[in-house]
């Protein structure tokens, strides 16, 4: 009898996994691949979709669907490109710009888009009871960060203007060469007043503007969807001034949450056509199986550790620049971190804006013993224990291991490392509670100034207690400079000091590490990270 | 038996109130807090204001009797790293999902555990005992961020029956309910083995065979009835454990549901989320005790009496 339950009970269960099977393909209907839709696996949940209160990568990259500001840039050669404004002008001393709009430019509900539009919004991010913490990023706007910190209420004051609908002055507190690819960033996105208004005040973070059924925007695509953590899909803005141009009908992401290994699972199986980070694990078995979709581009982010110049004998640069160059870089990167990165030599990414640093620290291992000895701790001896610091991760810990390796083959000195949950280690580091930790910076804007800036005297970036006169006037300098040739000496200046005094230990410059299946079209890379999403097309090969 | 119900749910008032102020003052305990400086730095003024938003500089006993006040009025507040939804909206929005998984999950460690327990115990030592309670074992000791890749792995990716992430279609569901229902089928299945076994050796079995019922009618409708015992009372815990412990499947899967939320809001400290979902669990977990004591008070009219 109990054979015969078991082969029935056996069919049932057969029979209903394939019955359940049937009719919906690959068990998946909503994200069959079809032309011109593109799905996304998407590292994260978005936080909101408010470009004003959100600071992540994946946001930022959902954003860039949904809205767009005065400029954009291409896709390929992040060339400024007409967004919102179709021209503009900067005066001699590089201060201020005039921006025209484009009559053509409206939101997804069809109304024209004034330069009102962006005195509102900028007005917006800059409220101070938003507490948006990227505000800071309009600092560069005469008493922008007056009005963001209170001390100027009278928002008139702030450097933007209306002309008239269609024209938008805005004047900087210094020439910033760079200004017209800050448009890129979400910071500088427009919002539109009405519907702000009809779902809160201007500095609500709890407005529910943003959901499906309320949002107004003016990108090239317009948000029909938003199941947290199952799906955002936007569709193409008939509205959008340039909808001739754009291809895609639609895009979802599909967030997964940090779980990586999900969102290669997804592709393999074609429920994504592409994704926004592989775990690089997977990177050699892609690199020697299945090239062809495999992307590691360059990145504009750095992975560098921060290392504590308050603490003797952390305070002593010999010692410091002795830790530095007994790193060795290449081997990380490439017997650690399965060749998926970069060795950096110096703190700003190469060519960032046209940049590469010509400083640099390379691994000294001869140079770096006799730094230590002259320092009074010739072989370690004297030096006593220091602790490497991270926020739990696998790769942080590999590397972490690694370097601790080398300091005590290297140079005898006795290391531990630590982990520590992800509060715990930024409140550790804003403290300065640590030896060394391991940090990382991901470009706002394509200047290297966004690196130059973090490590003057006070700066909020800072966080290792070093401070130099020398850096912090050429920064200055640098920053009032209009000569691009200039500036980028002083730049350069700057940063041989950096790499010289040596708070930080660069280690290596991101890439970008993803796939994209054969079918998606433009999707070319750029170091930024930018997605100009009017490049992009979809087309399946029939089976 | 009204009286009883009565006295036990009496009995929960102060126990949430209790679980309330421990993770209230539990969480801000923690180094951190939902608004502090990032990877990069934000002006402080600038946090200043966001925690003025929330209440966050008052003095913590005042935030205590202000939560306190508006929790005893049913609002949860906003989540502090959502903005965009409430607490309860979240939990409206998250919970069903959990909730549909566990009970997959139950359905299928109840099956599976069952049939492979009854067999195991009709054929002691024998191949149909040792590979179902192998396997159960094997489903006990595999944690379910191993159990999960690996069913992946082979009807997702190589089978292609199943999608590999998701919660859409019903196909969808399949992956996630075995996987976390296969270490309590393991459970269930040593359970029901157990159960059997003692009531198969007992005399009224005997009697029965004795007097010539088939095999089918001696197990179904003799033995079973006594031999599934521990599993029901394993049952109320277990679901209880389905549905608060689905964290690890919905992340391998992407699901959308609660047990995400909740180990997401403890690493982004956010306090109104965290204890929004702490609450909701214990109001989850003492309506399962409670029904468990309903139950037993039933059965066994000695504990209405305690």
């Amino acid at each position: 009898m109990t054979k015969r339950f078991l082969a029935s009970l056996f069919f049932l269960l057969a029979a209903g996994c394939t019955g359940e099977n049937e009719g919906t393909g690959n068990g998946n209907s909503s994200n069959a691949p079809r032309d011109n839709v593109l799905r996304v696996a998407a590292d994260a949940e978005p936080q909101s979709l408010d470009p004003m209160l959100t600071t992540g990568h994946t946001e930022h990259r959902i954003l860039c669907s949904l809205f767009e500001g005065l400029t954009t840039l291409n896709q390929k050669t992040l060339a400024v490109e007409p967004g919102v404004a179709q021209s503009w002008e900067m005066s001699s001393d590089g201060k201020t710009y005039t921006f025209r709009l484009n009559p053509a430019a409206k939101w997804s509900d069809g109304t024209p888009i004034t330069a009102n539009d962006f005195i509102y919004s900028w007005k917006r991010i800059l409220s101070p009871k938003l507490g948006s913490e990227y505000s800071y990023m309009l600092w560069c706007l005469e008493n922008g960060e007056k009005y963001n910190k209170g001390d100027v209420t009278d928002f008139a004051q702030v450097g933007a203007k209306a002309i008239d609908d269609h024209t938008l002055e805005v004047k900087l507190l210094y020439p910033a060469p760079y200004f017209l690819t800050v448009h890129m960033h979400n910071a500088w996105f427009p919002v539109q007043q009405a519907t702000i208004e009809k779902h809160g005040n201007i500095d609500d973070r709890q407005s529910k503007w943003i959901l499906p059924e309320n949002m107004v925007s003016n990108g090239p695509f317009k948000l029909v969807e938003w199941q947290p953590n199952r799906v955002i899909r936007v569709v193409r803005n008939e509205h959008y001034w340039n909808v001739a141009n754009v291809s895609l009908e639609e895009i979802q992401f599909y967030p997964v949450n940090g779980n990586l290994q999900t969102a290669e699972r997804m592709f393999r199986a074609n429920e994504v056509d592409t994704m926004e980070t592989l775990l690089i694990t997977k990177v050699p078995a892609y690199k020697r199986d299945n090239p062809d979709v495999l992307r590691l581009d360059p990145f504009t982010a750095t992975y560098f550790y921060r290392i504590n110049t308050t603490r003797p004998p952390l305070n002593d640069p010999r010692v410091r620049l002795a830790l530095a160059m007994s790193v060795d870089k290449e081997s990380i990167c490439n017997d650690v971190l399965f060749g998926a990165f970069i060795p950096a030599r110096a703190l700003s990414p190469p060519g960032i804006g046209g940049y590469t640093a010509d400083a640099g620290i390379d691994y000294d291992l001869a140079k770096a013993k006799q730094l230590m000895a002259e320092a009074g701790f010739p072989d370690g001896k004297g030096m006593r224990p220091l602790e490497i610091l991270y926020n739990e991760s696998e790769d942080h810990q590999m590397i972490a291991e690694a370097v601790q390796d080398m300091w005590k083959k290297n140079l005898g000195i006795d290391v531990t490392s630590s982990k520590q949950e992800w509060k715990v280690y930024l409140n550790s580091m804003t403290a300065l509670n640590y030896d060394v930790v391991r940090a990382g910076w991901i470009a706002d804007y394509l200047d290297p100034m966004n690196y130059i800036e973090c490590f003057t005297t006070g700066n909020g970036n800072n966080r290792t207690g070093w401070t130099n006169a020398e850096y912090d006037s050429l920064e200055q300098k640098a920053r009032f400079e209009i000569d691009p040739a200039k500036r980028f000496g002083f730049m350069q200046e700057a940063e041989g000091i950096l790499l010289g005094d040596t708070p930080i230990i660069p280690i290596y410059t991101y890439r970008q590490r993803y796939l994209v299946s054969p079918s998606v079209q433009g999707y070319d890379s750029n170091p930024m990270a930018y997605m100009n999403y009017r490049y992009f097309s979809v087309k399946h090969q029939p089976n | 038996m009204t009286r009883f119900i009565l006295r036990r749910l009496a009995g929960f008032v102060p126990v949430f109130l209790i679980i309330a102020t421990l993770i209230f003052f539990l969480i801000r305990m923690a180094p951190g807090g939902p608004f502090q400086e990032g990877e990069r730095f934000v002006p402080p003024e600038v946090l200043e204001q966001i925690r003025d938003t929330y209440n966050l500089n008052a003095p913590l006993h005042v935030q205590y009797f202000d939560y306190m006040r508006d929790l005893l009025r049913g609002d949860l507040g906003p989540s502090m790293q959502q903005p965009s939804r409430t607490v309860s909206e979240w939990i409206v929005l998250r919970a069903p999902v959990s909730i549909e998984l566990g009970a997959y999950a139950l359905v299928v460690s109840v099956v599976l555990g069952l049939f492979a327990g009854v067999l195991a115990a009709l054929r002691p030592n024998t191949l149909t005992d040792y590979v179902p309670m192998s396997l159960a074992m094997v489903g006990i000791c595999l944690p379910t961020f191993v159990m999960g890749p690996l069913l992946v792995l082979g009807f997702a990716l190589k089978l292609q029956w199943f999608p590999v992430a998701g919660w859409d279609t019903a196909a969808h569901k399949v992956l996630p309910a075995l996987t976390l229902g296969a270490v309590y089928a393991a459970y269930v299945a040593r359970l029901a083995r157990g159960g059997m076994f003692e009531v198969l050796a007992q005399d009224f079995i005997r009697t029965a065979r004795a007097k010539g019922l088939s095999e089918a009618r001696v197990v179904l409708r003799h033995a079973l009835r006594g031999g599934i015992q521990p599993v029901v009372s394993f049952l109320g815990p277990a679901a209880a454990g389905l549905l608060t412990g689905s964290f690890v499947v919905e992340k391998i899967f992407q699901i959308p549901g609660l047990g995400k939320q909740f180990v997401e809001a403890a690493f982004n400290r956010d306090y109104t989320m965290l204890l929004g979902a702490v609450l909701f669990y214990a109001v989850l977990i003492l309506a399962f005790n409670l029904i468990v004591d309903i139950a037993q008070a039933w059965l066994d009219p000695r504990v209405r009496y305690d």
